[in-house]
């Protein structure tokens, strides 16, 4: 059906193609974030930030819908889950209460007023413009930017707890690395422990393409037996030997979700489920400075 | 109409159907989750061209859109690219040595192109070096990724071949097949 030449033209263009993707992905996966490839890309976003951001506003209707049918499905579930986790909370409440008024009187004591906690920081919401098209939750694209305060490293949040950091960021956008990104690693401590029975750990993707499983690991003591489900994962603000710390200290992460000691033994590891709402995040707030 | 100038509008509608095919994915289907999946719209438009057009518009379909998806996610240049046209270029062939005509066909096509788009990625992601088990809610998400994408391929393809229908060249097949389905006579009926 087709001659020789023909044939011969299209390999050859089918080569050169291929080609062309391999030299990209490779100069692009070689290259630093100030490469030439992602200032292409960075110069690209500064463009279409403020149309993306008008589209995701105007599409939010048919996004919610979307969402509302698809919620309505665990709604039931959700709810059961929900009514017992506010009995217990009531019933945690009342002992965090008398911990607070503790914990208030000891701070006075001890001049702590002045440490860096997320209720202190200065803070800037945005909105989360893209998110991964892939099932592998890795990363988003918020609209703001270095125009209203946001660099490299810092923290994100949503209403519930940690998101990820900052990796990239234009005048009018920012790539955030979730937590559940491969490459994420957060330093982490078990709130409530302190002292000699501190434990801390390295918070990184479970099972990739799960939003809802985080992994404590290298656990620090390494048999830490006292760890338990239910217990709050927050950001320890300590630089560890793998990752460095971006993030303040005392952010919530998650809540232990599985101990399994054969895990804690072998690999040193629990399971965690992240407090954000990574599957639907529509804002976020940047953690730009703590407070001094 | 000439030859070249039929080649430059198919070009040209090409080229804003990629430009329209990413925008949408990425600024609307993306965020949409049907029954916990999300579909993707990048392979399906390759597809429906290599169903229309062929295996060199497919594969140059494929690399453009790859390339753009990439630019406006900020991921790693290159990857989705090298997917998309290896996908492009599969169905191309396909239409060259098969042409498959079937009303399911493209739900199978579709299907099968969302499946080396997932897959595919998801291999380059473990090269480039995810260093995570692979999980079944992973495989899980995929599945329903590529079987959504498959029924989403019929629609998809029926609106690419109304856009892009003006200015395809004739396919000398098609119009062979046309002339029995559309009343004109057989060469037994003929004799």
């Amino acid at each position: 059906m087709y001659d020789r030449k023909t044939v011969r033209r299209r390999r050859a263009v089918l080569g050169l193609l291929v080609a062309c993707s391999l030299i990209l992905l490779t100069a692009s996966f070689g290259e630093g974030t100030g490469g030439a490839l992602h200032a292409v890309q960075r110069g690209v976003a500064n463009v279409l930030s403020p149309v993306e951001s008008v589209a995701t506003g105007a599409l939010k209707p048919f996004r919610d819908l979307f969402g509302w049918v698809g919620d309505t499905f665990s709604a039931k579930k959700d709810n059961k889950a929900l009514r017992s986790e506010v009995r217990e909370l009531r019933a945690q409440n009342a002992d965090l209460q008398d911990a607070a008024a503790d914990g208030r009187a000891l701070r006075k004591l001890f001049d702590l007023d002045g440490d860096i906690g997320i209720d202190g920081a200065s803070q800037v919401t945005a909105r989360v413009v893209f998110q991964s098209a892939t099932v592998w939750y890795s990363t988003i694209k918020i609209d703001k930017g270095t125009a209203d305060g946001v660099r490299d490293d810092q923290a994100v949040v949503d209403g519930d707890g940690l998101v990820g950091s900052v990796v990239d960021v234009g005048s009018n956008w920012a790539k955030v690395q979730l937590i559940t990104d491969a490459q994420s690693g957060v330093t982490a401590r078990v709130a409530g422990t302190g002292g000699a029975n501190l434990i801390t750990g390295t918070v990184s993707v479970g099972s990739p393409g799960n939003p809802k499983d985080l992994l404590l690991g290298f656990l620090v003591p390494r048999l830490a037996r006292s760890i338990a489900v239910g217990d709050v994962v927050e950001t320890s603000g300590i630089a560890s030997s793998r990752f460095s710390s971006k993030f303040p200290r005392g952010i919530p992460i998650g809540r232990v979700s599985k101990v399994n000691e054969n895990e804690i033994d072998t690999s040193q590891q629990v399971h965690v489920t992240p407090f954000a709402s990574l599957r639907n995040l529509d804002y976020v707030q940047v953690i730009t400075a703590p407070q001094a | 109409m000439s030859a070249a100038n039929l080649n430059l509008r198919l070009l040209l509608r090409l080229a804003i159907l990629a430009v329209v095919a990413v925008f949408l994915q990425v600024a609307a289907i993306a965020q949409l989750r049907i029954l916990g999946a999300t579909a993707d719209l990048s392979p399906l438009v390759v597809m429906a061209v290599g169903l229309l057009c062929g295996t060199l518009p497919a594969a140059s379909m494929g690399f453009a859109i790859g390339i753009m998806v990439d630019v406006a996610l900020l991921q790693t240049m290159g990857l989705t690219s090298l997917v998309l046209l290896i996908a492009g270029w599969w169905v191309g062939r396909l239409r060259e040595l098969r042409d498959p005509q079937s009303p399911l066909a493209p739900l199978a096509i579709g299907a099968a192109v969302a499946a080396i788009s997932t897959i595919g990625y998801g291999v380059g992601q473990f090269l480039l070096g995810v260093e995570s088990p692979l999980s079944w809610l992973l495989v899980g998400q995929t599945l329903s990724t590529i079987i959504l994408d498959g029924l989403l391929a019929v629609p998809v393809l029926a609106l690419v071949r109304r856009w892009l229908a003006p200015v395809l060249p004739d396919d000398p097949r098609r119009r062979r097949r046309r002339a029995y389905t559309t009343g004109g006579l057989s060469p037994l009926q003929k004799a």
